[in-house]
């Protein structure tokens, strides 16, 4: 008998019928097709600049701006660049932002665990912060806190005084400066040193909890290292910290760190609206560790505080971690209503005065668009790594 | 295979469309034409020059500007719609050709000139810069400014005239930049800033807006040239031309004394300038490519410059300024206009 036997292989088909080198070329074409386009848009672009008469390039970055601004973290005023403003307001949109995610964060947290008190006052407190403060437009909550408040802060002359060192009044509130003197590198020093020990002695005191059973009051001696070391050598090295406290001169305070009004409503505003979402989301995460985990944690004799920091806390982050990386985004993102108020961001002042000065507008959006990336997807980066860090590893 | 053909399609179809917008589109006058009115760029609010009244009616010098066109190319001066604009929108708005024209008491530089593919059509308002202080700070000259904080609009010639003016004078201060007027005067208003500084007209508008405006006081230091008038988009001549001559036949009515009021009467005169001016004699409009009694519907349905001063800013009205340099050249201001002919 004359058995047909069926192919070993299938018979080989054409290319054409192929399904992954039809994927490849799909997306070959797919891939052509955006650079295409992204090219047409930027040639585009030019052509019609070009024909309008509107000057391209960035060669403006190099110009001097011409225009004052109230706040820089470096130094900066109307005889440097575009390309300085440029900085200054990336400078004053990370010290907001910053600013922002720590006070949201610790608020943030104290509010969620708070929602889940067995206190019925303290829950029904934390459930109306949330309702309240999440659901007002962040704008208005600016608005607020800058006109309303500011408005009802005393005049320069009129300011109120803290012990003859600091100041409140409706320009802002001053500090005195710490300014370092020769001899200060001792400090510093001693500073560095002093975090270098405190991490030796942690990782000494796990190390012989885990070996002996015996706790460590790690905290205590922490503080006493970290404080006392730099103290020490301060007092060692003859004090050579200045202090330059303010001083009312003409209009205004001189002299030491001035907390200007838009800085404090931007950060108060920002930091109570993300709070209110941090504190759902820290809320959600410690309801979705198991009952199971507090009951056993009980069982073992741990009081609440250190359940709640040892077992259920660690569990819920790994629940929080997620959400609260885009909260952070939101934060930072939502920085750039600081225009409203006249904070120098970097919306305020290079997407604004810069912009319109130079009527450069492509190349400014085109770059503070970028920033707004980059901040992004940074943030993202290193929350990512923290949540792998934190995960759970089955082993 | 077919939803293939149908996304590459797709694409071709917006690639396309995308190269096609390079084609040259029609000019401004045919656009406005079709569209049946002028879209006009206006400030979001400032009394004298282009404000909203509460059932939406805009009222003002600059307001009026753009209602002269409207009037020339429709022979009514209803025939436009606003879009308010704040100081940091408004070039980007022209460029886009999201307006038509810009009247938007904006001043006349160089690099806005040259760089920013713009044209400036004249001049509306000559003005200046200067000071609005509170009266309690005792202060009555610039020059005792140092130090002092001080609210601005964003975007604005006004951020770096003032910026200049310490310089030179080796003076310190603090800018508040503010997105809006209304921003810039709440700011002041509750005490964040020492000084506002701005246009001087403007400075007469915002005080009017205090809730106490005998507070405060203008200095009487003036520390920039500012002009003040229409701009429109480069590369269209016949535009240009329109917007420019519209506040040229204003001014030359004011000059020949035609009036709103007397445009009927006036076009029997015998004057041969106030003749080509009405459109009753000559081809000026054609000219232009408008109607050949433009400048009568302009005259008849806005006012020669004079009047659409005296209604807006002049005296009498909450602004009251002096006529100043606005006054015509032949009585003492620099208001000049090229001859119609």
């Amino acid at each position: 008998m004359n058995e047909q036997t069926l192919p070993l292989k299938p018979s080989r088909s054409k290319p054409w019928n192929d399904p992954r080198v039809r994927a490849l070329f799909f997306q070959l074409i797919a891939i052509a097709a955006v650079f295409w386009g992204g090219w047409a848009l930027i040639d585009n672009t030019l052509a019609n600049m070009e024909s309008r008469g509107i000057s391209t390039g960035f060669g403006f970055l190099d110009q001097s701006a011409g225009f004052g601004i109230i706040m820089s973290l470096i130094p900066y005023d109307a005889t440097y660049s575009y390309g300085r403003t440029f900085w200054v307001g990336l400078l004053n949109t990370l010290l907001v932002s910053g600013m922002g995610i720590v006070a949201a964060t610790i608020l943030g947290f104290l509010i969620g665990v708070a929602r889940l008190s067995s206190n019925w006052l303290i829950a029904k407190l934390a459930l109306a912060y949330v309702e309240i403060l999440r659901n007002i437009p962040l704008l208005l909550q600016i608005f607020f806190w800058y006109f309303a408040v500011l408005r009802n802060l005393p005049s320069p002359r009129q300011s109120v005084d803290i012990g003859g060192l600091f100041f409140l009044n409706n320009r802002g509130f001053y500090m005195p400066e710490p300014l370092a003197q020769p001899g200060f590198g001792v400090v510093t020093a001693a500073i560095v040193v002093a975090i270098v020990a405190v991490v030796i002695i942690k990782r000494w005191a796990k190390k012989r909890q885990l070996a002996t059973g015996q706790v460590f009051p790690t905290v205590k001696v922490g503080l006493a290292v970290l404080i006392g070391v730099p103290v020490l050598a301060y007092l060692a090295a003859g004090g050579p910290l200045q202090w330059e406290i303010p001083e009312l001169k003409g209009f205004n305070f001189g002299g030491g760190i001035t907390l200007i009004p838009e800085l404090a409503a931007l950060w108060v505003a920002l930091s109570l609206y993300t709070a209110s979402f941090i504190a759902e989301i820290v809320r959600s995460g410690i309801m979705a560790v198991s009952k199971g985990q507090t009951e056993a944690a009980q069982a073992l004799g741990l009081r609440s505080g250190l359940t709640l920091r040892l077992v259920v806390i660690p569990q819920a982050m790994r629940v929080i971690i997620p959400p609260l990386t885009s909260q952070y985004l939101n934060l930072v993102k939502n920085s750039s209503l600081a225009t409203a108020i006249g904070y120098p961001d970097l919306v305020a002042v290079f997407m604004g005065t810069t912009l319109n000065q130079t009527g450069q507008a492509v190349e400014v959006v085109a770059m503070t668009m970028g920033v707004y990336l980059t901040i992004s997807l940074l943030i993202s980066l290193f929350m990512n790594i923290y949540n792998r860090a934190v995960a759970l590893k089955e082993r | 295979m077919k939803k293939l053909i149908t996304l590459a399609a797709g694409t071709a179809t917006l690639l396309g469309s995308l190269m096609a917008t390079n084609a040259m589109a029609a000019t401004t006058l045919e656009s406005v034409k079709e569209k049946g009115h002028l879209q006009c760029g206006v400030t979001t609010g400032l009394p004298g020059f282009s404000q909203p009244d509460d059932k939406g009616n805009w009222t003002g010098i600059d307001v009026d500007t753009c209602r002269a066109v409207a009037a020339a190319i429709f022979g009514d001066p209803k025939a436009v719609e606003f879009t308010p604009l704040t100081a940091k929108e408004r070039f980007t708005a022209l460029q886009s050709g999201e307006i038509d024209m810009l009247s938007r008491n904006t001043t006349w530089t160089l690099t806005r000139d040259a760089s920013l593919g713009l044209n400036f059509t004249g001049t509306n308002y000559y003005d200046g810069q200067g000071f609005l202080v509170s009266k309690d700070l005792g202060v009555s000259d610039a020059m005792e400014l140092n130090g002092a904080t001080i609210c601005i609009q964003a975007g604005t010639t006004t951020e770096l005239n003032l910026a200049d003016y310490f310089r030179a004078n080796d003076m310190e201060f603090n800018p508040l930049v503010f997105d809006t007027s209304e921003q810039t005067v709440q700011g002041f208003a509750s005490g964040r800033c020492d000084v506002l500084t701005s246009d001087r007209s403007q400075l007469a508008a915002l005080r009017s807006k205090l809730a106490d405006p005998s507070s405060a006081v203008i200095l009487p230091n003036t520390i920039s040239k500012e002009p003040l008038g229409p701009v429109v988009r480069q590369g269209d001549d016949q535009w240009f031309n329109i917007v420019k001559w519209v506040l040229f036949a204003q001014i030359n009515a004011e000059e020949l004394g035609v009036t709103s009021e007397n445009v009927e009467d006036m076009k029997k005169s015998d004057n041969p300038n106030i003749q080509r001016l009405l459109g009753t004699d000559g081809d000026m409009g054609d000219k232009l490519g408008l109607p050949a009694d433009f400048g009568y519907d302009v005259i008849k349905g806005v006012g020669n410059y004079g009047e659409m001063y005296n209604r807006n800013v002049g005296p009498g009205t909450p602004l009251d300024l002096d006529r100043g340099l606005n006054a015509l050249w032949t009585e003492g201001g620099i208001m000049y206009a090229p001859p119609m002919r």
